[in-house]
């Protein structure tokens, strides 16, 4: 990790719907090749944050800029074409569409032949390009293990096979940043290892820096190398998983009110251990 | 699938058409061959447009009912071309098809794009607008009457198998249908565009997440839209000369879209075929048999409303679509 500049900078982003603040002065940055988790209870903001990044919302203030530039105003295309690509806590495959064809739409926007290059097939390259982003598509089922389904209609996947093949279409943009809503929800726990695993390798093997939303706290403590949290669109936390686990503001967000309780149930335990 | 209780209506009209089309050969073959072949020509052409109307609601959740106007205005500016630039046809047309692709993609983003986010029902109020302002338009502009346009094929019928009269005409048309339909077939299948497409009319969002950009998407299926249906304008321009009754076109789509399912490409142009069969049964039997007169202009718009009580989502459309 020689570069340190961070490919994603959040600056004091702010998100307001009418008078609900949905992100109150966010503001991190996301180093290259950097497994960054955002986690927190339910509606804390944590997609919002995610749409803010990947140019669904426009924050209300604040600005967001990828790898050096300012890209606060523009649209999602652009930022996907940019090197932001992104899955969706609610699965969005285009369900009649083969698997093959699903991951193909993400290669739209670096086919650069149109109509008429295309037309002449063999002379103007049009064959070279397509075989190679076939065998680029076919890098991305092989890692993710989907051989057997390409042709399938990804409406009949089992829902484990359906996340995987739509992690496959977003890192068939090439990306250099990875945004995952929630890429376990839902999963057993034999799914949630396989998917822990492709995300460790689509990090550490294909180096794209990955920002994570996840509510699965064994696994993002396990696998990211820092954590933000989010409450109520606050930022209350940001560091490694250790630290952030040991935050009490964090506790506190994630066990509400009765933390006194809780306090005291450790203090019992911790007397039990050291009667033993 | 199983065949369930809530079939036997659709069966039911399904027997009751196919009894009538077998009939109309026993009581005069050579008539109801030839009103058949007419039928499905004309059917093809409302495929074409239905298309087109399709391809708009699929991309855009609009219902374009200024549809008939594409052909209008098409069909007048052909026209203009070849008699008053005097230019020959094969230029004309090429010019007609460039101008129309231009009109489209101006529509979008001059009249449509503003209203992107805006709720679906204003954006239809706007395509009845566009319809009357651009019906007014033709008419100032070309006037109030059929223009001829001029003879463009050397014969203007051909024996069809020695026996049948068709027009030349209609046979271009069939042939161009065609080729647009397989031509559409390949693009969605197969084309950088048209996988886009269909991911946009999939979900907009997670297509713009992938690099597509919509507003390009909606442009040039509105494009497409436009020339396909001056395609269709012109054809029929040819036969029957031009004038505002061209627009009567983008009503007739509805009974064919319907038919077929609203959100189907395939569905549409057999929608389109199934109208344009049905028109020519509806001609046989009125002058035949029944002598009502212009049933032919109605029959369509009966089938309309018993596919939709019967059959509401249409042979291939999507079942929980939501009706507009």
């Amino acid at each position: 990790m020689a570069d340190t500049t961070p490919v994603l900078e959040i600056d004091h982003v702010s998100l307001r719907f009418g008078g609900i603040k949905a992100l109150t002065d966010v503001q991190f940055d996301v180093r290259p090749r950097e497994l960054f988790s955002i986690i927190g209870p339910n509606g804390a903001g944590k997609t919002s944050m995610l749409n803010c990044i990947s140019g669904r919302y426009k924050p209300t203030e604040g600005r967001v800029v990828f790898k050096g530039q300012d890209i606060t105003g523009r649209s999602p295309n652009d930022r996907a074409s940019l090197g932001i690509g992104r899955t969706f806590q609610n699965l969005a495959l285009f369900g009649h569409m083969s698997v093959l064809d699903n991951i193909m739409v993400g290669r739209h926007h670096l086919l650069k032949n149109n109509f008429i290059t295309g037309a002449l097939y063999w002379i103007g390259g049009a064959q070279k390009e397509e075989l190679e982003h076939r065998r680029k598509v076919e890098d991305i089922i092989d890692f993710l293990e989907i051989q057997h389904v390409r042709k399938a209609m990804a409406g009949t996947l089992s829902y484990g096979l359906r996340k995987r093949v739509e992690l496959a279409r977003a890192m068939a943009i090439e990306p250099d940043l990875i945004l995952l809503d929630e890429p376990m929800a839902g999963m057993n726990l034999e799914e949630k290892e396989d998917m822990a695993r492709f995300i460790v390798d689509l990090n550490e093997e294909w180096g794209m820096t990955v920002v994570m939303i996840e509510h699965d706290m064994g696994v993002v403590m396990d696998i990211s190398h820092r954590v933000m949290v989010l409450d109520f669109g606050k930022q209350i936390a940001i560091g490694l998983p250790e630290d952030v686990r040991a935050n009490d503001h964090v506790k506190k967000a994630y066990l509400g009110e009765e933390d006194e309780f809780i306090e005291a149930l450790e203090r019992e335990t911790g007397d039990l251990k050291e009667d033993a | 699938m199983s065949f369930t209780a809530r079939d036997i209506p659709f069966t039911i009209l399904c027997v009751a058409m196919l009894g009538a089309l077998v009939w109309m050969f026993f009581l005069n073959p050579l008539l109801a061959a030839q009103l058949s072949i007419n039928g499905l020509v004309i059917g093809a052409l409302y495929g074409v447009v239905a298309m087109c109307f399709v391809l708009i609601y699929k991309a855009s959740q609009i219902v374009n009912f200024a549809q008939g106007e594409f052909l209008l205005v098409g069909a007048w500016v052909c026209w203009f071309l070849l008699t008053d630039l005097q230019l020959p046809f094969f230029w004309g047309f090429l010019f007609t098809l460039v101008f129309m692709t231009l009109f489209g993609i101006a529509l979008q983003v001059i009249v449509l794009r503003p209203m992107i986010g805006e709720p679906i029902i204003s954006v239809i109020m706007v395509t009845i607008g566009l319809s009357i302002f651009f019906q007014a338009l033709m008419k100032w502009m070309f006037g109030v009457f059929v223009q001829p346009f001029p003879p463009i094929f050397e014969t203007s019928t051909v024996n069809l198998f020695g026996i049948m009269p068709v027009q030349t005409a209609y046979l271009f048309s069939l042939v161009l249908s065609l080729v647009v339909m397989l031509g559409f077939a390949w693009f969605f299948k197969f084309s950088r565009m048209g996988l886009a497409m269909r991911a946009t009319a999939f979900d907009q969002q997670v297509a713009q997440s992938l690099g597509i950009s919509i507003k390009v998407v909606f442009a040039i299926s509105w494009a497409i839209a436009a020339v396909v249906s001056a395609l269709a304008g012109v054809t029929v321009g040819i036969v029957n000369g031009v004038s505002s009754e061209l627009s009567f076109y983008g009503i007739k789509v509805f009974p064919a879209v319907i038919v077929g399912g609203l959100d189907s490409i395939v569905g549409s142009i057999i929608g389109g075929l199934i109208i344009g069969l049905l028109e020519g049964m509806a001609q046989f039997y009125d002058s035949e048999i029944l002598n009502f007169g212009n049933l032919i202009t109605v029959a369509p718009f009966y089938v309309l409303v018993i596919i939709l009580m019967i059959k509401p989502y249409g042979l291939f459309g999507t079942r929980d679509i939501e009706r507009v």
